[in-house]
């Protein structure tokens, strides 16, 4: 009987490893989603650290004169920002292969310091993989001291291979305050 | 009452009625596509509903012949070697071939009908949607002009109740439209069943779908995904209309912008009833959420305006609080930032005499400057 | 260590007064608390229902607000979901499997009733869930059970406590699978195969495997939603570099397998039953337990199917649409191999076997809408509205709820030594047949009518189907109360029940719990059993 109790104990005790494993699993599927997501394109939450690249890796194919592709930006606010953000252009037309510079600019029309971090988002999403950005202000967390206006750029390249089919790119950013108590505000309920 | 005529109605068609699933006109079926994409995702849906009734008849068939055939009480005796018969050992095979078939077919026209979901030709005009707890607002980006579109009230036995809002999107027919969906706080879905299907609205995702809108008309629909408290409470309205009228809309859009904007920075006097007036529109769109219609307020969380402390005491403190926010209630948020100055006048002009608050009190967007 | 205590206990029976319950280590009275836990939990989450039904009953907020009326639909599916259909289940594995295999009792007992006492403390937590948002002042658990984020992080301090009863439960739930596989790979009788194991014993194998397999990643899922909600991290929070839909893939990682944890162990009850009542063996026994497998090694993949509205790329989502559809193969060899057992059987319908029936029938509803369901561009209008709500319910309650109540007439008589009575056992099943569809399939149409899920109030454009939806629910709610009164009665007393009251399971069934009497001794198969050779 004792080494049935003993089988019981070795069968349970893998069993239990395999919990564990499975637990830290889900840890894994943080950065395990990121790759995946990078690899099969699934749309997700661009990454704001990420992204950068040299100017000289972008244009070496050379600037494909005959094509024009719209470019749009856009702004949004997420939960009540008190900020004003405003690209200088809402629309442009780009050769593929060629760096383009677009200021955005921002107020913050609090008493408070704010920072923010903008998260970039691009439709259609098969574009993404194509946009390349130089210079940007969403690499970092934005800071404005009360009243500021800031001017703040970006530089893109949209490189030769973005297929034909794709004549307009829309640039997404959603600046979202990183204090996050100011967001969650909405605790008192209906009741 | 129209739930008892409605229910008297129902009375009369009987439960006979649930076996015809295609009486679209009662509501018994997705509504009447209206644009290309939603025609497909109709006929898919009519497709795989038809096999799927196939299928149930022929089990419900098999079933009920073993139930009559094969009973004891029919003197039927088990056959106890049907499952080691040739049948018992092949029939396995029969499963995956069959419903593999069925699978595979449906899906081939699915996969099509999912490229043209995904189809990104270059639409002529773009609106972005936005959710927002509980209210969405609607950025037409080639035009520049921006709506916010809240619950319009009704009585519940109003067909429209939680149907209706205060700012119907307008949209032009036989053009494609290309909807950007994103959100400010938490996930928000835009739902309106004839034109267009769901992507969810992420903060800091923007998701993209696309319809030509076929047929004027009034096409409504209501958020679908659970964004809280108010989820029942956003209703979406579009009315499509032909490329003239739009055209003439937009004009007439940019006309109104451009006039409130010269109005807000002058320096004219306001007289009380153009103050009401206006700042009973500002209120319904920024302030009836929380301090109701009658300026009742669901206390405690927010406080009745009607004959309130603040409402009809000094004029100076009501300035403050609308302009710079709440003191001890984070909820009520500085207005400065959204509002300009004739607003902020006129909503607390409307305020202090709407509801029987008669205070007799004309609040000039100087006054209301001074205060920022 | 832990067989010393039943060791002791073989030799003196069930102690006496509360101690037999609260240190019980025996396999049948465990199973016993199981199960009373899981109808306690069936009324509570029922009157839930019933609440909701009753609100939605006319247009116009009647008697919930809208963050009550969420909350509560969130405890409506987290008791059934975890606090009834999973107890119960367990409930029933606790009982027969050590005396289906000829085992003297779990491998693990005192790990057994550890599994089982967390139970009532997850349950106590779960209810503090929905009184701490009043004490407090803050909003409820509004979010629906799949507690997306960022709505969850917005909730009060009612989500820590649901954060809590789910790590409860799914460490209770752990343990119990822990215990229940070991079980079943150590202790069977001698002789007896792998392939000669009674379905029901196959089911709660790979329904343990499952649960230790994506327990731990909802457990993982809640955790970063707590630290997200209290410790800066940003998991789920694009501002901090995280991701909301991440959580959605965490969540339905677990949540899909689970829809199988809760189906199979009821496909183990239907797979006795029929061939019980049809009085030859199940047909295709082997293709069916593969079938299982293969089911179980599918669910683990097809997750994001739940989240087709998220956009995803478009291979991704046909690689999703796909693998969900092929679902339907092993499902249909479910219903396949039943079907071919009732097939030139000699068939009697006594209540069991009428709920087999109907399940079969319904289930197969369920499956045809999860074909339409699976459908990627057609779910995009589906998504989030009440034909889901239909869907699922139709896949629960035959296919795991409707289970587990044929399970209970079957074995009432094995556990109990009485018979239940057989008249009022059908009067319930029609009661509950009857008026369970008139409850959901309406509900199919409010959905493509337009109405999403989750609202606590509507227009009166849907008010017919919500109408007879409420009406029909409130009977199919008070069916439960007869369901109540005939477990009672059995209890109770009644014609005595053989040791095989049902004649027909000596060639529909391999499970040696007809080997013993009825109700079986406190202690059974002390000396293994010796099973005929084939």
């Amino acid at each position: 009987m004792s080494s049935q109790v003993d089988k019981n104990k070795v069968v349970a005790k893998r069993l239990l490893l395999a919990v564990i494993g499975m637990f830290g699993f889900g840890f894994a599927m943080v950065p395990l989603y990121t790759l995946i997501c990078d690899v099969t394109g699934i749309n997700k939450v661009g990454d704001a650290s990420e992204g950068r690249v040299a100017l000289e890796d972008v244009i070496h194919g050379g600037v494909n004169e005959d094509r024009l592709i719209n470019v749009e930006f856009d702004v949004t606010l997420n939960g009540d920002l008190p900020w004003d953000v405003e690209p200088e252009v809402k629309k442009m037309q780009v050769h593929p292969g060629k760096a383009y510079e677009v200021v955005f600019t921002a107020v913050n029309k609090t008493d408070d310091n704010v920072i923010t971090t903008a998260v970039p988002g691009i439709t259609p999403w098969q574009a993404t993989e194509h946009f390349s950005k130089v210079e940007c202000f969403c690499f970092n967390q934005q800071k404005l001291k009360p009243r500021e206006v800031k001017a703040m750029p970006l530089k893109f390249v949209i490189a030769n291979e973005l297929p034909e089919k794709y004549g307009t790119v829309t640039l997404s950013y959603t600046f979202m305050n990183t204090d996050r108590s100011k967001v969650n505000k909405k605790v008192a309920s209906i009741h | 009452m129209l739930f008892v005529k409605r229910l008297k109605y129902l009375a009369a068609m009987g439960l006979a009625l649930f076996a015809g699933a295609a009486a679209a006109e009662y509501g018994l079926n997705l509504p009447e596509p209206v644009s290309p994409v939603t025609r497909d995702i109709y006929n898919l849906h009519m497709l795989t509903a038809y096999v799927a009734t196939v299928i149930m008849i022929i089990i419900t068939t098999v079933i009920v012949y073993a139930l009559i055939k094969f009973r004891k009480s029919a003197g039927y005796e088990a056959d106890q070697n049907f499952h080691v018969s040739w049948f018992g050992k092949w029939a396995w095979v029969l499963v995956p071939v069959v419903v593999l078939g069925i699978d595979l077919s449906i899906a081939g026209k699915a996969a099509n009908t999912f490229a043209l979901v995904e189809d990104t030709t270059e639409p002529d005009m773009t609106l972005k949607v936005t959710g927002s707890q509980w209210k969405w607002t609607y950025d037409y980006m080639d035009e520049d002009i921006r709506l916010v579109s809240n619950l319009k009230k009704h009585e519940p036995d109003s067909e429209l109740y939680l149907r209706d809002v205060d700012n119907p999107v307008i949209l032009p027919i036989n053009k494609r439209i290309r909807f950007l969906h994103t959100a400010t706080d938490v996930l928000h879905a835009w739902w309106v069943p004839a034109l267009a299907y769901k992507k969810d609205s992420i903060p800091g995702y923007i998701n993209e779908t696309w319809a030509i809108i076929e047929k004027e008309g009034v096409y409504r629909g209501q958020c679908a995904e659970n964004c809280g408290t108010g989820h029942a409470f956003m209703p979406i309205v579009i009315h499509a209309v032909s490329e003239d009228k739009y055209a003439s809309w937009v004009a007439e859009k940019q006309a109104e912008k451009a006039k409130a904007a010269a109005e807000a920075t002058s320096d004219k006097e306001w007289t009380m009833e153009e103050l009401m007036a206006r700042g009973e529109t500002v209120y319904k769109t920024n302030c009836v959420a929380c301090h109701q219609a009658e300026g009742q307020g669901l206390p405690p969380a927010f406080p009745a305006l009607k004959d309130g402390p603040i409402t009809v005491g000094p004029v100076e403190g009501h300035i403050d609080i609308v302009v710079n926010g709440s003191k001890n209630n984070p909820v009520m948020v500085a207005w400065k930032n959204a509002l300009n100055d004739l607003e902020m006048a006129a909503v607390i002009t409307y305020e202090r005499n709407a509801w029987g608050n008669d205070t007799g009190d004309v609040v000039q967007p100087s006054d209301v400057k001074a205060a920022r | 260590m832990s067989t010393d205590v039943a060791h002791d206990a073989h030799h003196h029976g069930p102690p006496a007064g509360f101690r037999r319950w609260l240190f019980s280590t025996n396999h049948k009275d465990i199973g016993t608390m199981y199960l009373i836990f899981a109808l306690v939990m069936l009324f509570l989450g029922g009157a839930s229902a019933m609440m909701l039904r009753a609100e939605l009953l006319y247009p116009g907020i009647q008697i919930l607000n809208p963050d009550l009326y969420n909350n509560l639909l969130t405890n409506h599916a987290l008791i059934m979901v975890f606090g009834m259909v999973m107890p119960a289940a367990a409930g029933m594995a606790n009982w027969m499997i050590p005396m289906q295999i000829g085992a003297p009792d779990m491998a693990l007992p005192r790990l057994n009733n550890l599994s089982f006492w967390l139970l009532p403390f997850a349950g106590t937590m779960l209810i503090i869930s929905m009184i701490a948002p009043y004490i407090w002042g803050d909003t409820p658990v509004n979010t629906g059970w799949t507690l997306y984020p960022p709505l969850s992080v917005q909730a009060g301090i009612g989500m820590d406590f649901s954060i809590f009863t789910l790590h409860i439960l799914g460490i209770s739930s752990i343990l119990a699978s822990i215990n229940i596989v070991t079980t079943i790979i150590n202790m069977r009788a001698p002789g007896m195969g792998w392939m000669d194991m009674p379905l029901f014993v196959w089911a709660w194998f790979l329904t343990g495997l499952l649960l230790i397999m994506v327990m731990p990643v909802l457990a993982g899922g809640v955790t970063m939603l707590l630290f997200d909600r209290h410790f800066g991290t940003a998991f789920f929070d694009a501002a901090g570099g995280g991701d909301p839909v991440l959580f959605q893939h965490l969540f339905w990682f677990f949540g899909h397998p689970e829809v199988y944890v809760l189906l199979l162990p009821s496909i183990g009850v239907l797979g006795l039953i029929v061939p019980t009542f049809s009085r030859k063996p199940l047909f295709a026994y082997k293709p069916l337990v593969y079938s299982m497998m293969l089911l179980c090694a599918l669910g683990m993949v097809v997750w994001a199917h739940h989240q087709y509205t998220v956009g995803m790329s478009e291979a991704v989502t046909n690689y999703f649409m796909i693998g969900t559809i092929l679902i339907s193969i092993p499902v249909g060899y479910m219903l396949f191999s039943f079907i071919f057992t009732m097939w030139r059987g000699s068939m009697t319908f006594e209540t069991p076997m009428l709920f087999a029936i109907a399940i079969v029938l319904m289930f197969s509803f369920a499956g045809v809408t999860g074909v339409m369901l699976a459908v990627v561009p057609a779910d995009l209008q589906y998504h989030d509205t009440y034909f889901v709500v239909a869907h699922f319910h139709y896949a629960l309650i035959p296919g795991a709820v409707f289970g587990l109540y044929a399970g209970v007439f079957y074995w009432l008589p094995k556990w109990t030594g009485n018979m239940y009575d057989e008249k009022l056992g059908k009067i319930f099943f029609w009661w509950t047949t009857i008026s369970f569809n008139l409850t959901f399939f309406p509900q199919h149409f409010s959905g493509l009518a337009g109405m999403p899920r989750r609202i606590v109030d509507y227009s009166p454009i849907f008010l017919e189907f919500n109408f007879i939806s409420s009406i029909s629910a409130f009977a199919f709610g008070a069916s439960h109360l007869l369901f109540l009164y005939i477990i009672i009665k059995t209890i109770r007393g009644g014609e005595k029940a053989g040791d095989m009251p049902w004649d027909g399971a000596q060639v529909g069934t391999t499970g040696l719990e007809w080997t013993v009497p009825s109700p079986p001794p406190f202690h059974t198969f002390e000396e293994p059993p010796v099973l005929k050779a084939k």
